[in-house]
């Protein structure tokens, strides 16, 4: 079978895969913070300790993003 | 950074030289700025292993300043503060309480040293992504966030081998309890993985993807004001104050990811060794 194409992309294809990688880590990032907040005007006097944690989750993914925009630079 | 001017003004004089620089080394036609920034010509020794390029420089400068700005702050040290040992108290207060004290609790003290050391060092090497004429972070070369994950990998090994031995270290860590024994067929590599080689690479790769994107960005938005200034024809000069407005906003954005970065990084390390050094419950 002989196949056809029906687009192609030409440029970086790095660019578009940064732009899908961003998109798990931008999620999570919403959650973290959002329920970190959440926790924050329900007991504010936790609010020290949850940010704390908030932000060693925050940590957690934004590498994954990070990890993206590495392998663009990597596998040219 | 600027005590007598806003942050305003502050961050117009950055912007300022920032677009001065770009001006003075680009001819007409736009370049896109690409990793190749972060291996510029070698100004002394070239060819040496003690090449010295513009990073490993401002790197130098960095730790002068740094090592400098500390001595004076402790050497004047009295009881009642002044406003510069005041500045410096408030750093290490920071991470004595928002860092150590959070995370560790009564094993804050113990290594409350190390965390500082790290907190201020990654901040000066952070800083100077936006600081006029130094203009590029040292820490967005590989090289310096692996010698600093590096003594944090070291250190909660060590710190943990010694408090539990090798067999009831590596019991702890891999071999979590409570779960079905056919679950740790799963379990036990990855955590392998996650304490032998996750945590320091990503220790390492985060600060250092944050300062590239960080200075890719600067370099794209002054780069792209100089050339819809003087390169571009028409209308498309206006774009300028939307790249220039962007440079702006981006500066001040990229000062607080070097706070942030620093924060986190100590953060993180402070979190592994309290992992490795903590009782079983």
């Amino acid at each position: 079978m002989d196949s056809t194409t029906l687009a192609a992309v030409s440029g970086n294809v790095a660019t578009i895969g940064y732009g899908l990688g961003t998109l798990g880590p931008g999620i999570g990032l919403g959650i973290v913070i959002g329920k970190a907040l959440e926790g924050i005007a329900r007991q504010p006097e936790v609010a020290g300790q949850l940010r704390t944690t908030m932000f060693i989750g925050v940590a957690f993914v934004e590498v994954l993003a990070l990890l993206g925009l590495v392998t663009g630079f990597l596998f040219t | 950074m600027c005590p007598p001017l806003s942050t305003w003004e502050c961050a117009l004089s950055i912007v300022a030289t920032n677009l001065l620089l770009a001006a003075s080394d680009s001819d007409s036609g736009f370049h896109a700025p690409s990793i190749a920034e972060f291996f510029p010509a070698p100004l002394l020794f070239g060819g040496t292993p003690f090449e010295i390029n513009r990073i490993i420089m401002v790197r130098l400068i960095t730790a002068a300043i740094l090592i400098i700005v500390m001595v004076v702050a402790a050497r004047r040290a009295t009881l009642v503060p002044g406003r510069g040992q005041n500045i410096a108290e408030l750093g290490l207060e920071f991470v004595r309480v928002q860092i150590a004290e959070e995370t560790m609790g009564h094993n804050a003290r113990r290594f409350l040293p190390m965390l500082t050391t790290i907190f201020f060092a990654v901040l000066a090497f952070n800083i100077t992504g936006v600081v006029p004429l130094l203009n590029i972070s040292s820490t967005s070369l590989i090289g310096m966030p692996i010698v600093l994950a590096a003594w944090v990998y070291v250190m909660y090994l060590a710190v943990g081998i010694r408090k539990f031995g090798l067999g009831g270290y590596l019991k702890n860590n891999l071999v979590p309890p409570g779960l079905p024994v056919f679950l740790y067929v799963l379990v036990t590599p990855i955590e392998a993985l996650q304490v032998f080689l996750f945590r320091p690479a990503t220790l390492a790769l985060r600060l250092t993807a944050n300062m590239i994107s960080g200075h890719l960005i600067l370099v794209l938005c002054f780069s792209g004001t100089q050339f819809f200034l003087f390169g571009a024809t028409g209308i498309l000069k206006g774009a300028a104050v939307v790249s220039f407005t962007a440079a702006i906003a981006f500066t001040l954005f990229e000062i607080l990811v070097a706070v942030l970065q620093a924060y986190i990084f100590t953060l993180l390390s402070a979190v592994y060794l309290n992992m490795a050094v903590e009782e079983e419950h």
